[in-house]
């Protein structure tokens, strides 16, 4: 990051920060924050979840701000009700097909954007798979936002025991040939369960959401 | 079953690059010894290559031409995109799997056939289609259903019409790969041409052209080779071709591949020796098998005549060209995904900037242009070379082809000037609708198009007239649909293939493919709600804006011009559910 | 995601990492452990241990009460199980073992005791442990599983540079050029330094150099593997140092600068090739050669190395072989360079730190120097401490075993399992008076005890451990302990004040503390390298690494910028000895011992923990063209037997087992590995020769 700073307009005030930063970590410095899911700090941005998408004049599209970089004179509207539209049906169309029942942040968004969400039929995916001492796997409650599998490879952990599989809507979280985790390259570390915004991975010593321990035998 | 394990063992000891990047290659080799691939093999080519073996699993679960349980003997894939699909596929892969006894995507109990649908085989001018092993049979519609598990090949007739051919000049005038006739007729011409000018010049020279991205997305190719050139030999840079045309309702570089594949590679060559690439990689779509032969024999063929390789023709340019095979995923075609899929990954698109010509194809600064853009720079050069470079000469990129398929008379590939009107393409060359009957829809644009108001049909097809209008030229897809077809299945067959394309990277397209189809389906059953117009809008709107790439950024295309048009099929005459 | 009650942020109870944990509680029960993400050392990082292994701390089999064994002093001591106890007021179980151990000083003299304090305890408790040792007691009897583990190292480092610890922090690791990880299989045994080692790797394009006879996970991030025969690492060693000065790559200016004795040393390498190297370890010459290159050449480089390097009858001369390069290639003093032996218990540095050893007082201070002795008795109000160095941890059982020891002071320690050669071990200890225990759980070395301490875990009180690289860090109280179990110092403060009072010594005063922070303080003050660093300032910045003389020094993450402790670093001359057991017709495999990922050390702990499910029992790994040579399949029940003892366990076939070499596990208790090793110890260090006895293998009903 250089030391040059340059000057930008985020939602009528103008800021000046340094360039190569991000617009999310511009916003942020003038106390502006913009709702994000799938960012972590500690990982690459994969820029995935387009909720922290906002309208930049001149660009055709909105942009993800967690992986844009700032340029002198760029105007952002972070709330624009482009933006909103476009992060309100994301989250209806992800609260129809997710149990977002452990996901306060996700939540708190879509109160914040008035998201309904039964506006879309729902449809499950996933399945709760429980196939170690340690931990559960509760698919219904993924959201792709593939944190785990960063966590998991090149990121953090370079274990290699999960990947995405599938395809489209059908991604998954896969192991190698579906096999329990027991029998892959996992190792146990539950830095994925770390990272994990929605109770998907949780340990079973917490219990899930009605407070029932998960069996421990 | 020990001795296919010894073939892929000698197979994988056999490849130069024991690398990630020949993942693809090889999983493809295990597909093809074993009708899958098995678990232990897996192993295997983790080992050789040094790639963890779940993300060789999540690989093969991302392409749909390879499997990791156990198939059949023969796939028979049937092409259900929107032309095959009006012109019955569905039925015959109906009928196909009960003659079978077993549902689509099961082996028949003998293990010897599994029936499949296919998004678009690029064949759209034969429909329908379908796809038998690695044969090709066309026009099916016709045939009888035990016939179509043993039929001999029937290969597409592959031919260009329209008036003047620049491109397609050489097209379908003898061998296509027999590098002599290409030399005889000129070829190389535009490459040795180019190969006494300066680099710089060679690209202003394209962008003097005008010369557009033939691809879908009309990017001017001279600004690209310009971004992507620079001073430093030292750097590594990639030329790539993008052969993995599976746009429905494209089927052109199929042709132009099939009848004239030299002038492509010839391109291929100028554009490398313009911007100092040493490598190229040509990536051909899985299902067309056929091209990929050719190709390979042809580079073999150039290999030999030293148009490949190390310094070509003494003049210290070196460069050579690799084939790789895509294993269907439409969206392998989109340019960073492709990229990825050479490099052995799934094919999910990069989120940009960085664009390609900075960072592509293993991070280094890569031009890749459609099939039709490298023929086309073939002859800019040759055009250059006949009249010689002077700074008044204005080469120019007149023409563009087009695909037209449906229910049209003469269906194929058109090479027609800018500017050609629309009507003129489909009514007087395309010879109109058959048997008298009356038109109802042209899509322009493939699936990620547009249909064209009835209004508009006279537009001029060029950038300029169709951006104005808010229609997109694409690959130069044009769909013709009659009076007896129902809009609202060819909205949910583009639907379909939508959300079976979509890599699921990104919330607005993983999402909203799937929400968007579940309406339309409903509405199509008769179930509509009241906020399912209001819905789909949402849909389309956060998809366009929203998405990372091109899939995304144009799945609800179709839909929305569809409800501008036509709003009352939206509210299919069947009760409202509420 | 949860809510909880509390969240309380501490130390990790397992490896020497020393991990920050976030303990969430509910009801007075750890539920879920998270790592904070912007702390070191592991910054977000956790393995399985630190995840999901605390639960230990709930286990049912916790000592809620002082226990007396009820057969006391009768005849032959056997090990009997809880029901071989009988529960007893704190008042009569310190009485009787302040009886106990003034008894044996006045018939016998002090030296008759010997202690174990722990490297799983607080820097807090060895200090007042050792207080009471030496103040009180005055005896120098005093040691840990150091010995056991890095003793070697410390050994070699002394004599080399004058300074045992880490020379680098573990942060430094991601920034690494070129690294050797030897004898150490560190995705098992220091798993979140690992993580930093592959990013190193895999993310900023480091070089790893593996030399261990195990193709272990490492070995498939590495550039080169040199798997050498099991006991040759001097030689691998010696040849690339010998390539080092034969290709002229050494570091002039660094060894005229800050080195002695080069010459000698340069000459002692003469014909010590890659070639003849390659004759003795099975390493070829040329992956020796490149190895040197790529280590000499880089611009930083370090080493990190585990038991494999010390647990050995040579483990000092390895761990001299090591330095001696270092010092040759000048890969010290600088971030990124450095020696750094891997302590594998989470306090074990701190222990040691803390006086936890027969010739030092805290500080690595000398009982034999007059000066430092006046200080100490200055400070600790009493007199006549004792001048002479203690008895170490297997020197001790010898002295059992000769009746020259009859009483033992274990505290959290487990000798029945981590000593070498059981059996004769087992009969030293059956033939002890008094065998006194503070602990947590009843485990195979309290099964032999007389009266039992419950003490408590790192989740129940406060205090401070030190990691690896030398970093203090806080633990901090997060549940109620069961029943009547107490903080090991004040259960030992306690017991000095009785046996003080006893013995008839004037009152000290000096064992009136009222809380860990305190305990510190009284240490800092004595130690010269603790002297900026408090509870209060590590409860600020969450750890301070030693050495951090006063208030204002930020700490030193690494170490010998300018100097070492000894002055100049110094070459060592050695010679290749192999003379640990061999193979023979009769045990033609040899046996390396370890730990695993999932468990640790004795398996106290996480035998007790949901870790235990994932890997319930012992194997031997066995390489599979072994296991097929020997007709053996997957999970085969097996009988392995040494010169020393046979144990039972189950074949695992692997890879990571070269051919000829089998692995086994320490932590099982049913098949307790060290009946088979033997007592063969280094003659500097002590320390015994865990990696390497001859076995043969039979199948098993
Ligand atoms: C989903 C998707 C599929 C695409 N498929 C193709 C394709 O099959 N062939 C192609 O040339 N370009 C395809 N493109 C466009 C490429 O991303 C890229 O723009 C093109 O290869 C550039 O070449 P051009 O400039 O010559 O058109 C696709 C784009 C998207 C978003
Ligand atoms: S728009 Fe669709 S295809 Fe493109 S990245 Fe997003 S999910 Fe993948």
């Amino acid at each position: 990051m250089s030391t040059e700073k340059i000057t930008i307009t985020v939602d009528g005030k103008k800021i000046t920060v340094p360039s190569g930063v991000t617009i999310l970590q511009a916003a942020e410095s003038a106390g502006i924050t913009i709702p994000t899911i799938c960012f972590h700090e500690q990982l690459t941005p994969p820029g995935l979840c387009r909720q922290c998408v906002v309208e930049v004049e001149g660009a055709r599209r909105l942009q993800p701000s967690c992986i844009s970089s700032v340029r002198e004179g760029m105007v952002v509207k972070t709330d624009s009700e482009k933006v909103r539209r476009v992060r309100r049906t994301n989250l209806e169309m992800l609260s129809a097909v997710t149990d977002l029942s452990e996901s306060p942040e996700i939540v708190r968004q879509m109160k914040q954007l008035d998201a309904d969400e039964e506006r879309f039929a729902a449809s499950p995916r996933g399945s709760l798979k429980d196939d170690n001492p340690f931990y559960i796997r509760d698919y219904t409650k993924c959201i792709l936002c593939m944190r785990c599998v960063q966590v998991c490879s090149s990121d953090i952990q370079f274990s290699y025991a999960l990947a995405a599989g599938g395809r489209g809507f059908d991604s998954r979280i896969a192991t190698f040939y579906n096999k329990d985790l027991p029998d892959t390259t996992c190792v146990f570390c539950g830095n994925c369960i770390q990272v994990c915004p929605t109770g998907a991975l949780k340990a079973k010593t917490e219990g899930n959401s009605t407070g029932v321990q998960h069996d421990e035998a | 079953m020990n001795t296919l394990h010894e073939d892929l063992k000698k197979y994988l000891s056999g490849l130069r690059e024991k690398k990630r990047s020949s993942l693809l290659p090889a999983l493809l080799k295990a597909q093809e010894l074993f009708g899958y691939v098995p678990e232990e093999t897996v192993d295997e080519i983790s080992r050789v290559l040094r790639v963890p073996p779940v993300d060789i699993y999540g690989v093969i679960e991302f392409y749909s031409l390879l499997y990791s349980e156990p198939t059949a003997q023969t796939i028979i894939r049937i092409c259900t995109s929107p032309v095959c699909a009006s012109k019955g596929s569905e039925k015959i892969k109906k009928a196909l799997c009960e003659y079978l006894g077993v549902p689509e995507g099961t082996p028949s109990p003998d293990k010897r056939f599994m029936v499949e649908s296919v998004q678009c085989l690029g064949m759209c001018d034969h429909a329908p289609s379908a796809l038998v092993g690695e044969k090709t049979l066309t026009k099916i519609g016709s045939m009888k259903i035990p016939d179509l598990l043993t039929a001999a090949e029937s290969k597409p007739e592959n031919k260009v019409s329209g008036k003047n051919p620049v491109l397609s000049k050489r097209c379908c005038t003898g061998d296509p790969e027999n590098i002599d006739e290409y030399l005889d007729s000129g070829g190389f011409g535009g490459l040795k041409f180019a190969m006494t000018m300066d680099e710089e010049r060679i690209l202003e020279v394209i962008k003097t052209s005008g010369l557009r991205g033939r691809g879908g997305a009309g990017f001017p190719a001279g600004i690209k080779g310009e971004s992507t050139a620079g001073k430093r030999e030292d750097i590594i840079r990639y030329v790539v071709c993008n052969a993995d045309e599976s746009e429905p309702g494209s089927f052109k570089d199929r042709v132009l591949l099939s009848t004239d594949p030299f002038t492509i590679l010839e391109g291929m060559l100028i554009a490398a020796f313009a911007i100092k690439a040493r490598k190229g990689y040509i990536y051909i779509r899985g299902e067309y098998f056929e091209q990929r032969r050719i190709f390979v024999s042809i580079i073999e063929s150039a290999r030999k005549r030293g148009y490949l390789g190390e310094n070509i023709f003494g003049t210290g340019f070196s460069f050579d060209v690799e084939v790789r095979s895509g294993a269907g995923a439409y969206i392998c075609g989109e340019e960073t995904a492709l990229f990825e899929s050479i490099e052995g990954k799934r094919g999910i698109p990069r989120n940009k900037p960085p664009f390609p010509v900075t960072k592509g194809l293993f991070n280094q600064p890569t031009e890749i242009n459609n099939v039709e853009t490298f023929g086309y720079m073939t002859r800019i050069m040759e055009n250059l070379a006949k009249n010689g470079d002077a700074k008044e000469y204005k080469p120019v990129s007149g023409t563009k082809l087009f695909c037209l398929s449906g229910d049209v008379v003469r269906p194929g590939v058109y090479e027609m000037p800018f500017g050609t009107k629309l009507k003129d393409l489909v009514f007087d060359y395309g010879g109109g609708i058959p048997g008298g009957r009356k038109p109802k829809a042209i899509v322009l644009g493939g699936a990620s198009g547009m249909f064209v108001p009835e209004a508009m049909w006279d537009i001029p097809l060029d950038h300029e007239h169709l951006e104005q209008a808010g229609l997109v030229m694409g690959s130069g897809v044009i769909m013709v649909f009659d009076e007896r077809r129902d809009i609202l299945k060819i909205v949910l067959e583009i639907a379909e293939f939508f959300k079976h394309e979509s890599c699921g990277k990104c919330y607005p397209c993983q999402l909203g493919t799937a929400r968007q189809l579940e309406i339309l389906k409903r509405i199509d059953e008769g179930a509509v709600e009241p906020d399912d117009c209001g819905k789909l809008e949402d849909i389309a709107y956060t998809m366009t804006n929203g998405s990372i790439c091109g899939l995304g950024q144009t799945a609800g295309s179709a839909v929305m011009s569809a409800l501008q048009l036509w709003p009352e099929i939206f509210k299919k005459e069947g009760v409202s559910v509420l | 995601m949860m809510k909880h009650e509390k969240t309380v942020r501490t130390t990790c109870p397992f490896c020497g990492v020393g991990c920050q944990l976030d303990l969430s509680i509910d009801q007075g029960r750890i539920v879920s452990v998270s790592a904070p993400e912007n702390a070191a050392p592991n910054f977000g990082r956790l393995c399985a241990k630190g995840r999901f292994g605390t639960d230990y701390v709930h286990h049912p089999s916790r000592i809620r009460t002082p226990l007396i064994r009820k057969n006391l002093d009768s005849g032959k001591r056997t090990p009997v199980g809880m029901e071989g106890f009988r529960e007893a007021s704190w008042d009569e179980a310190l009485d009787l073992a302040a009886e106990r151990l003034s008894l044996a000083v006045k018939t016998q003299g002090a030296d008759s005791i010997g202690t174990f304090c722990s490297a799983k305890a607080t820097n807090e408790d060895t200090y007042i442990f050792q207080k009471f040792v030496r103040g009180i007691l005055k005896t120098n009897n005093i040691d840990h599983c150091a010995r056991l583990c890095h003793a070697a190292s410390v050994a070699g480092l002394q004599k080399a540079i004058g300074s045992s610890a880490m020379s680098n922090a573990i942060a430094e690791m991601k920034n690494l050029d070129v690294f050797i990880v030897t004898g150490s299989n560190t995705t098992e045994t220091h798993p979140v330094i690992s993580t930093f080692l592959k990013e190193a790797v895999v993310k900023n394009g480091a070089k790893l150099i593996v030399i261990d006879p195990r193709k272990i996970e490492l070995s498939g991030f590495a550039a080169l593997h040199l798997q050498h025969r099991p006991g040759t690492d001097v030689a691998v060693y010696q040849a690339m140092a010998n390539v080092v000065v034969t290709e002229e790559l050494e570091n002039r200016s660094f060894i005229d600068r800050r080195t002695e004795n080069f010459e000698m040393y340069r000459k002692s390498l003469e014909g010590f090739t890659p070639e003849l190297a390659e004759s003795i370890t099975g390493v070829k010459a040329v992956l020796i050669r490149e190895a040197a290159r790529m280590y000499a050449e880089a611009e930083r480089a370090a080493v990190y190395w585990g038991m494999g390097i010390s647990q050995s009858v040579h483990g000092t001369d390895n761990t001299l072989s090591i330095a001696n390069l270092a010092l040759l290639c000048g890969h010290l003093g600088k971030p990124g360079t450095g020696l750094n032996p891997l302590r594998g218990q989470n306090n074990v540095q701190g222990c040691s730190d803390s006086g936890g050893l027969p010739g030092i007082f805290p500080g690595y201070q000398s009982v034999a120097d007059a000066e430092i002795q006046k200080k100490f008795e200055e400070k600790w109000n009493v007199t006549g401490l004792s001048k002479t160095a203690g008895l170490t941890v297997l020197e001790m059982s010898d002295a059992a075993g000769k009746g020259d020891i009859d009483t033992y002071l274990i505290m959290g320690e487990n000798p029945m399992m981590s000593e070498p050669d059981l059996n004769t071990a087992r009969k030293h200890f059956e033939q002890l008076k008094t065998i006194i225990i503070v602990d947590i759980f009843l485990n195979e070395s309290g099964a032999y005890g007389d009266i039992i301490l419950p003490a408590v875990p790192f989740a129940e009180k406060d205090g401070t451990f030190t990691n690896s690289d030398r970093r203090v860090q806080l633990i901090r109280k997060a549940v109620p302990s069961p029943g009547e179990a107490q903080t090991d110092w004040r259960i030992i403060q306690d017991l000095a004040l009785r046996v003080e009072k006893k013995l008839g010594l004037p009152p000290s005063g000096g064992f009136a503390f009222q809380s860990a922070s305190e305990v510190w303080d009284e240490m800092s003050g004595l130690v010269p390298a603790f002297g900026g660093i408090s509870h209060q300032r590590i409860d600020r910045e969450g750890g301070v690494h030693w050495p951090c003389p006063d208030p204002a020094h930020p700490g030193t993450p690494y170490l010998f910028a300018d100097s070492f402790p000894r002055g100049r670093g110094l070459f060592t001359v050695l010679d290749c000895r192999l003379e640990s057991e061999r193979t023979s017709s009769a045990y033609p495999y040899l046996l390396s011992t370890g730990r695993v990922l999932y468990h640790w050390h004795g398996g106290t702990m996480t035998r007790r923990s949901v870790l235990d499910k994932i890997y319930p029992e012992s194997v031997v790994e066995m390489n599979p063209l072994d296991a097929e040579a020997e007709g053996y399949e997957e999970g085969q029940r097996v009988s392995v037997s040494s010169r020393r003892g046979t144990i039972i366990s189950r074949i695992k076939i692997t890879e990571r087992s070269p051919m000829g070499v089998v692995f086994m596990p320490i932590h099982f208790a049913e098949s307790p590995v060290n009946e088979l090793t033997k007592d063969l110890r280094d003659p500097e260090a002590k320390i015994p020769d865990f990696k390497q006895s001859a076995v043969r293998i039979a199948a098993a009903g």
